[in-house]
């Protein structure tokens, strides 16, 4: 385990059971204000616990309001925490247009505005401090090139289940992939399908796949766009009599829980991290910023981190259980 | 005449074979069936495994629409019948967790029948209140998240087998066996297609019209709770947000296709399967063709477009007298 992982896993459990970091204390006077989508997902759930536990690792006074997917509440809220004067302020915008009145109203007010996981319209660059997000290019670039350096010289097939034909997260994750084997003339990808980013549609994919390359066995690897779909794919591949996770290597992003759980017991190859935890490098550019004056770069990149079977996934599991995926 | 207008049902057993055939086309191992752990495998049995959720839900929509019906919150309904079997399973023996989900898909349907049948709202604005809440209430379940188990026995209804038959074909067809048992055994047909055709002369005519209604949308949703828990044993989990999305338009979709009109008054169950099956058959064509997914929708369009133009009436009429007559 690398020391990174390391350090999540301490922060996640020590989150977990209330205890408190002496780091960031500082920050104890602090009030910020988190206008959050709603819970379109397990994802997103995540991330609204992990936010709170970082809010009260340092101490940080933290309110949250749901907006039920509508843009019109967030916008409702945001004018609700300008009124109360917080110290700063979260969107996770719902939609990427129409934030330019608010968000003025909010840098007349001096209330830094950060934004996390999703950014908004271009012309809006100069109404917030900073974009916290993950780059899903680059999460489908170190999944392929975890698989180049695994296969290592041998000829690869890789199919691949796609997200949701037309959304800007599986473009994202395929061209980032492709990026990933881009040098490797022995790994290709011989097919490809949408699995609508479910795990029936996977499972119902990637039986396909299986007949159509003769019974799976000219499949070497199987590359998911999340890891929902890869948890039916794992299933279709124990239907049809493969051993997925050694005979067929797979890797897929987001690492939710469950595919920890398949990763212990050995049916799971990779996962790449989608971090709930956009809150917590969020809090620190406002904690620096108030304290410093320091001003972030305009995007903060968060990790894309890999997990293997090496990684102890009981563990993560176990750690990733609970928090609301 | 040589050319007469097709029997009934010709047109969708034809559509049928003409698709497997241009599956087998662009993939050669397409009839290719073996025994995988006692349980068949190939790409046939796929088609009929995965077709078996629309192929449930058709036979509870195919009486709807007889009578003149729709029921838009099957697939809301499947949702909320799946997360109740996956919530219980690991903690409730089998026959508690079924009744529970069977219940609630009963209850879901007498509350769909209720609207239609006593307050006269139309049914798909009836049917669209649960559709819309529906989703929500399975998210309610589920909190959100996808909620899985590990009972063998519920997932045996998804991944097991009879006979070598995966359970969900065997479930569809024990279904499709009893619903024309009940329906075209006894006059309880007539009666459906009477209340379709012209419910005010049927019920002048003695039929009891809206104890019928009541019931056909009760089967509905019976139909739909059987659909759910066959695709929650499916994935081993209850997927709240996804279970069921968009089927209710499948569903009405196999209906049509099967030849059974939205004005009612004449409906066909054998079909309705059928035209379940076209429709996975085309799925399943897709997937093993290797096309780029964006063309997904269009080839499907075009499919339908044309089993549908080759069961219009005026179709035929019109090639019978181009070819027909004037030769």
């Amino acid at each position: 385990m690398s020391f990174k992982a390391l350090m999540l896993a301490t922060a996640m459990s020590a989150a977990l059971s209330g205890a408190l970091f002496a780091t960031g204390a500082r920050a104890g006077d602090l009030t910020v204000g988190f206008s959050q989508i709603g819970s379109e997902s397990g994802w997103r759930a995540a991330e609204t616990t992990v936010s709170k536990a970082e809010a009260k690792k340092r101490n940080i006074t933290f309110k949250i309001a749901d907006a039920q997917q509508k843009q019109e509440n967030q916008i409702k809220a945001i004018r609700s925490f300008i009124a109360q004067g917080v110290d700063a302020i979260f969107l996770a915008p719902v939609v990427s247009t129409g934030w330019d009145t608010v968000l003025k109203e909010a840098k007349e007010a001096k209330i830094p505005v950060v934004l996390l996981d999703r950014d908004i319209d271009p012309s809006g660059k100069e109404l917030y401090l900073t974009a916290v997000t993950s780059d899903s290019v680059h999460e489908g670039k170190v999944a392929g090139q975890w698989l180049v350096k695994t296969v290592a010289g041998k000829p690869c097939n890789v199919v691949e289940l796609q997200g949701t034909v037309g959304a800007s997260v599986a473009a994202n994750r395929k061209k980032g992939f492709e990026d990933g084997i881009a040098g490797a003339s022995n790994v290709k990808i011989v097919r490809s399908q949408t699995g609508d980013f479910t795990r029936a549609k996977g499972k119902e994919v990637m039986e396909s796949f299986i007949k159509a390359e003769g019974g799976g066995k000219n499949i070497c690897a199987v590359y998911a766009h999340n890891d929902d779909m890869m948890v039916g794919a794992i299933q279709a591949m124990k239907e049809a009599g493969l051993k997925p996770g050694t005979e067929v290597l797979t890797v897929s992003i987001d690492a939710v829980p469950d595919i920890f759980k398949a990763m212990a017991a050995g049916e799971a190859n990779a996962t790449v991290e989608l971090t709930p935890n956009m809150a917590g490098p969020a809090f620190d550019a406002i904690v620096a910023y108030k304290d410093k004056g320091t001003v972030p770069p305009k995007w903060i990149q968060t990790e894309s981190k890999l997990y293997t079977q090496a990684d102890n996934p009981k563990a993560i599991y176990d750690s990733k259980k609970d928090l609301g995926y | 005449m040589s050319l007469r207008l097709p029997r009934i049902g010709t047109s969708q057993v034809v559509a049928l074979l003409v698709i497997l055939a241009i599956n087998w086309v662009v993939s050669p191992q397409f009839f290719d069936i073996r025994l995988q752990d006692g349980r068949l495998f190939g790409s046939l049995i796929d088609v009929l495994n995965r077709g078996a959720p629309v192929a449930i839900l058709s036979l509870g929509m195919v009486l709807v629409i007889a009578m003149r019906g729709i029921d838009l919150s099957v697939g809301a309904v499947m949702a909320i019948c799946g997360a109740i079997a996956a919530s219980l399973a690991d903690s409730y023996p089998l026959p508690v967790v079924l009744a529970a989900a069977l219940g609630a898909g009963l209850a879901c349907g007498l509350w769909n029948g209720f609207l239609v049948a006593v307050l006269g709202i139309q049914p798909i604005v009836a049917t669209l209140i649960l559709m819309v809440a529906g989703r929500g209430i399975a998210q309610l379940i589920t909190e959100g998240r996808i909620v899985t188990f590990t009972s063998p026995e519920l997932a045996f209804l998804g991944g097991g087998s009879v006979l070598g038959l995966p359970t969900p074909i065997v479930i569809t067809l024990a279904l499709l066996a009893l619903t024309l048992l009940i329906v075209r055994g006894t006059a309880l047909g007539l009666l459906i297609e009477a209340t379709g055709g012209n419910a005010r002369a049927a019920a002048l005519a003695g039929v009891g019209t809206r104890l019928i209604t009541l019931a056909v949308y009760a089967w509905c949703g019976l139909c739909a709770a059987i659909a759910g828990i066959v695709a929650a044993a499916d994935i081993l989990g209850a997927d709240a947000n996804n279970a069921g999305l968009w089927l209710e338009l499948d569903a009405i979709l196999a209906v049509v296709i099967g030849g059974t009109s939205l004005f009612g008054g004449r409906f066909s169950l054998v079909l309705a399967v059928v035209g379940a099956l076209i429709i996975q058959a085309m799925n399943t064509g897709i997937l093993l063709s290797g096309f780029p997914p964006e063309t997904n929708l269009v080839v499907k369009a075009v499919v339908v477009l044309a089993v549908l133009l080759a069961q219009s009436p005026r179709l035929a009429g019109l090639g019978s007298n181009l070819f027909g007559r004037r030769a």
